[in-house]
């Protein structure tokens, strides 16, 4: 390839080559213990799987459960059968793989540590998405991967564009995450049990009450996990994150969460014309949509990332059907996948890291110099391309004849031929142009990778090998015991083959090879005219941003006009509503009018109200605040004294006191304030007297209603009785306080401690603001 | 507030005060008073001292600051409550020792975790109180 060509096309990559900031100095010492411990714990748990094999493989799915929450019907209970043992395997086989790379990949980096716990804890959080029983439980750690994958994605917190992406991939996971809580909780309800297992064994839930909403919110959930068109944008964006991450989160494991979603409410969702439409188009369109943004990107990084979307929408799409083709194409590709694009993104890494970019112009001829790493590219590439005798080709031949079996069979099975043609010319470019082709200018001189490095590339690219050469053991072992736990009921079998004889599907992976070959020859001619057309097209994650500003200066436009930290506003919007209500409620539930019966009052009752009314004139007419507080001082104990009067001590000894303090507290606090103007009073003093009318009329006529009913003494009566032989205590007040609400009264003195503390930061914050401009 | 006759009276009063809001604290389970009568009266003793002496003379007195106090409060009406946790009770469920017999009638008095729990309502309140009110005081 010409100089000029690389230097015309280099400005049309959309991220630029990444900074060799993430990258370890290669003498600095890898074997820590975040990085070696995680590791050996990840293996050992593949080891634990491991041993579960046969077990499933015989159709025996195991069961564990945890009570956690059970009043909610909320259990840690978890589920492994075929589907949940491929994903836990590919997890932590993968995993460990990744951890030891990435202790070698980021070795001296100053925030390895930190890096090692994220991804460990991301591990934990996927393995229980998969093996998670109970609806609740799963969403917990679909959350929780989420937002590890929030912390993994912006790793590199230094750089703002890292900080974004992780954030865009946040809300959108996280948006969809809460539409699927919605989902599942309509599920559980209406369903009677939280348990997916139970769900599934139940039957389908086409045609029920709730089917089409719970269905749209749980696709809701899938497609933005698993970055199905229009909601794909975030998936190259998260490319951001170090390499192994992307290997790991981003191809292998948390995007196919949505793709197991989808798996594991197959046998409760799948069937219906709304299933089959949706998840066809949606999987289609993804997939060739995908192919061909692969193409375009010449970061190899972003090319792996648009193809991994391909295998999302093809996963997608294959899904859409019910037949034992369709799911078993869905779960052998899910697992060659897996194997081979977590290989490749950690080839890509061992590039990177070797030569110092990723640009597909520059790189060429590496064979000499990385003799290994080309050859596990080369594995993984040929797997990629579906090239007998790896597991990839079997897995198109099952994928063509799934495609031909489906309902919408005249759409699915082109779109299928494009998207697979593109992988295969993909494939060339990213396992084959880099060692075998034309060498660019390199930044650096390639040299072969470290061995923790290597060795996740060659084992899964071998196991994309063996797994192709024995596809009657991977089917009996993996691929079936998941197409069985997908359909919900055991399946025939014998559909996974290296040959099956000359039959259409076979004709159709030729045209592909044929169409692929074609492609990669052509693809530098192929990619500017993609450029070109993707200039003109609408750019979602622009408009991303467009709608992000859009929605932060709504939010700050009505909390602008909500809270506009005038607290007499506050007060008067809280009366107001309170007034309302109030109204409203005495209107609809029809309440009449009250006789007041003043024939009773002696007077004392006489004398304590005039000083009530007297403290309330006093408030109204004066402009000086103390006065005005000593009138409300007067009111409270006009109201302590009602208290005494009627025999209750222990109220109004509270309510003196409190009267006194808020007078004393207040009192501190006015001595500092102005004087009242009186302009400003006259102002806003018409609606203030409306509405403290309103709110004192209110709640008159509430309370002579109250007091007109008949007296419901059962309470009193039990508090009477038990107060003194169960608590051992005559005061009832107390003994509420204290013994039988107890836990209230521990809520109310940690809201006193609250607020005080609250009032002293505040108060002392004023303090620093005064200190500081002096 | 300069005037030797309300400094001079305070320190009486607030003693009287004070101790009178222990005696409420403590016979609240059978009489009106309790934890939460007892720390408003206790905080009324120390903003009487606060208003003659000033609130740094006052924080003196009192050695422990006031979020200090509440806090420890709050943190001793939680032991109260897991105290019964660990007897294998409900959280709260108060528990009571006689001493000198074997029941109420015959005890000479008890040790129980509910006047633990009101202790730590008279600690919350007395300091929550008072740290607003230095807050406030201390504000120039």
């Amino acid at each position: 390839m010409s100089r000029s060509l690389a230097h015309e096309t280099a400005h049309l990559t959309r991220s630029p080559t990444p900074t060799m900031a993430e990258h370890s100095d290669p003498n600095a010492p890898w074997k820590t213990l975040s990085g070696i411990g995680t590791s050996a714990i990840t293996a050992a748990l593949f080891l634990f799987f491991l041993q579960y094999v046969p077990t499933i493989a015989a159709g025996e799915p195991v069961r564990w459960v945890i009570p956690w929450i059970p009043s909610l019907d909320v259990n840690l209970s978890f589920w492994l059968d075929g589907l949940s043992l491929m994903f836990a395997l590919l997890i932590t086989g993968i995993g460990a793989m990744v951890m030891l790379y990435a202790a070698k990949y980021l070795a001296g980096h100053p925030q390895y540590d930190r890096f090692a716990l994220y991804l460990f804890a991301f591990m934990l959080s996927m393995l229980g998405v998969v093996l998670a029983d109970n609806l609740i439980a799963l969403f917990v750690f679909w959350e929780l991967t989420t937002f590890t994958s929030y912390l993994l994605i912006g790793f590199s917190h230094a750089d703002p564009k890292s900080r974004r992406n992780a954030l865009q991939a946040l809300l959108l996971t996280a948006t969809g995450g809460l539409a699927l809580l919605a989902g599942f909780i309509l599920m559980g309800v209406s369903q009677g049990t939280f348990e997916m297992s139970q769900i599934n064994a139940a039957g389908s839930l086409v045609g029920q009450e709730f089917y089409t909403l719970i269905l749209f919110l749980v696709l809701a959930g899938a497609f933005t996990k698993s970055a199905q068109v229009p909601f794909h944008f975030w998936l190259p964006n998260a490319m951001a994150a170090p390499t192994p991450v992307s290997a790991y989160l981003h191809s292998a494991t948390m995007v196919k969460a949505g793709v197991y979603l989808l798996a594991r409410t197959h046998p409760a969702l799948s069937g219906s014309d709304l299933w089959i439409w949706i998840l066809s188009i949606f999987g289609a369109v993804t997939a060739v949509f995908a192919s061909f943004m692969a193409l375009r990107q010449t970061d190899l990084k972003q090319t792996l990332a648009y193809t991994t979307l391909m295998a999302l929408g093809t996963l997608v799409m294959f899904l859409a059907g019910s037949t034992g083709y369709a799911i078993t194409a869905a779960m052998t590709f899910l697992l060659v996948h897996s194997l081979y694009k977590a290989g490749l993104f950690l080839t890509i890494g061992i590039i990177d890291h070797a030569t110092g970019t990723r640009d597909a112009n520059l790189l060429g001829g590496l064979k000499k110099a990385m003799p290994i790493t080309a050859m596990a590219a080369a594995v993984a590439g040929l797997a990629m391309a579906g090239i007998p005798p790896f597991l990839g080709f079997i897995a198109k031949e099952v994928a063509y004849a799934g495609a031909l079996e489906m309902h919408l069979w005249l759409f699915v099975v082109p779109m299928a031929l494009i998207a697979f043609a593109l992988m295969f010319a993909v494939a060339g470019i990213v396992a084959y142009k880099p060692f075998y082709g034309p060498q660019g200018d390199l930044p650096h001189e390639p040299h072969e990778g470290p061995w923790p490095m290597l060795l996740g590339p060659v084992v899964l690219g071998s196991c994309g090998l063996l797994f192709g050469l024995m596809p009657g053991l991977t089917a009996y072992y993996l691929i079936e015991p998941a197409v069985n736990a997908v359909m919900g009921a055991p399946d025939t079998g014998g559909r996974v083959k290296l040959w099956a004889g000359f039959n259409l599907p076979l004709l159709l992976s030729l045209i592909t090879f044929a169409l692929g070959f074609l492609i990669y020859l052509k693809h530098q001619a192929l990619r500017e005219r993609l450029a070109r057309i993707e200039a003109k097209s609408p750019d979602l994650d622009a408009s991303w941003d467009v709608f992000l500003d859009w929605f932060v200066r709504f939010s700050k436009g009505q909390t602008g006009l909500i809270q506009t930290g005038v607290l007499r506003q506050y007060m008067f919007a809280t009366f107001a509503v309170f007034a309302v209500t109030v109204l409203i409620t005495l209107i609809t539930r029809g309440a009449g009018g009250v006789n007041l019966n003043l024939a009773g009052l002696g007077l004392m009752e006489w004398g304590i109200s005039l000083l009530i009314a007297a403290g309330t004139v006093l408030v109204l007419l004066t402009s000086s605040r103390i006065t005005a507080l000593v009138g409300l001082g007067t009111v409270g104990i006009g109201v302590a004294l009602i208290f005494i009067a009627y025999s209750a001590p222990d109220v109004a000894i509270t309510q003196l006191l409190v009267e006194l303090l808020v007078v004393v507290l207040l009192a501190l606090a006015l001595l500092k304030m102005p004087y009242l103007d009186k302009g400003n009073v006259q102002k806003h003093s018409f609606p203030n007297a409306v509405l403290a009318i309103a709110v004192g009329v209110l709640t008159t006529w509430v309370l002579l209603l109250v007091v007109d009913q008949p007296f419901d003494r059962r309470l009193t009566e039990f508090f009477e009785a038990a107060s003194w032989t169960q608590a051992f205590g005559r005061n009832i007040v107390n003994v509420i306080l204290v013994d039988f609400r107890t836990l209230d009264t521990f809520g109310e003195i940690a809201v006193v401690l609250i607020a005080a503390l609250g009032a002293f930061v505040l108060l002392k914050g004023m303090r620093a603001a005064k200190e500081e401009k002096k | 507030m300069n005037s030797i006759i309300f400094t001079a009276g305070a320190r009486l009063l607030v003693a009287l005060v004070f101790v009178f809001s222990l005696f409420m604290l403590l016979r609240g389970h059978h009489l009106p008073g309790g934890g939460f009568i007892g720390g408003l009266l206790g905080a009324v003793a120390f903003i009487i001292y606060s208003l003659a002496c000033g609130p740094e003379e006052t924080r003196r007195a009192l050695r422990v600051s006031p979020e200090g106090i509440a806090v420890i409060g709050l943190g001793i009406a939680l032991l109260a409550g897991l105290f019964s946790f660990f007897m294998g009770d409900p959280f709260f469920t108060g528990q009571w020792y006689w001493v000198g017999g074997d029941s109420y009638e015959t005890a000479a008095f008890s040790i129980n975790s509910v006047l633990v729990f009101d202790i730590g309502v008279y600690l919350v309140v007395l300091g929550g109180i008072l740290s607003l009110t230095f807050a406030f005081e201390e504000e120039t």
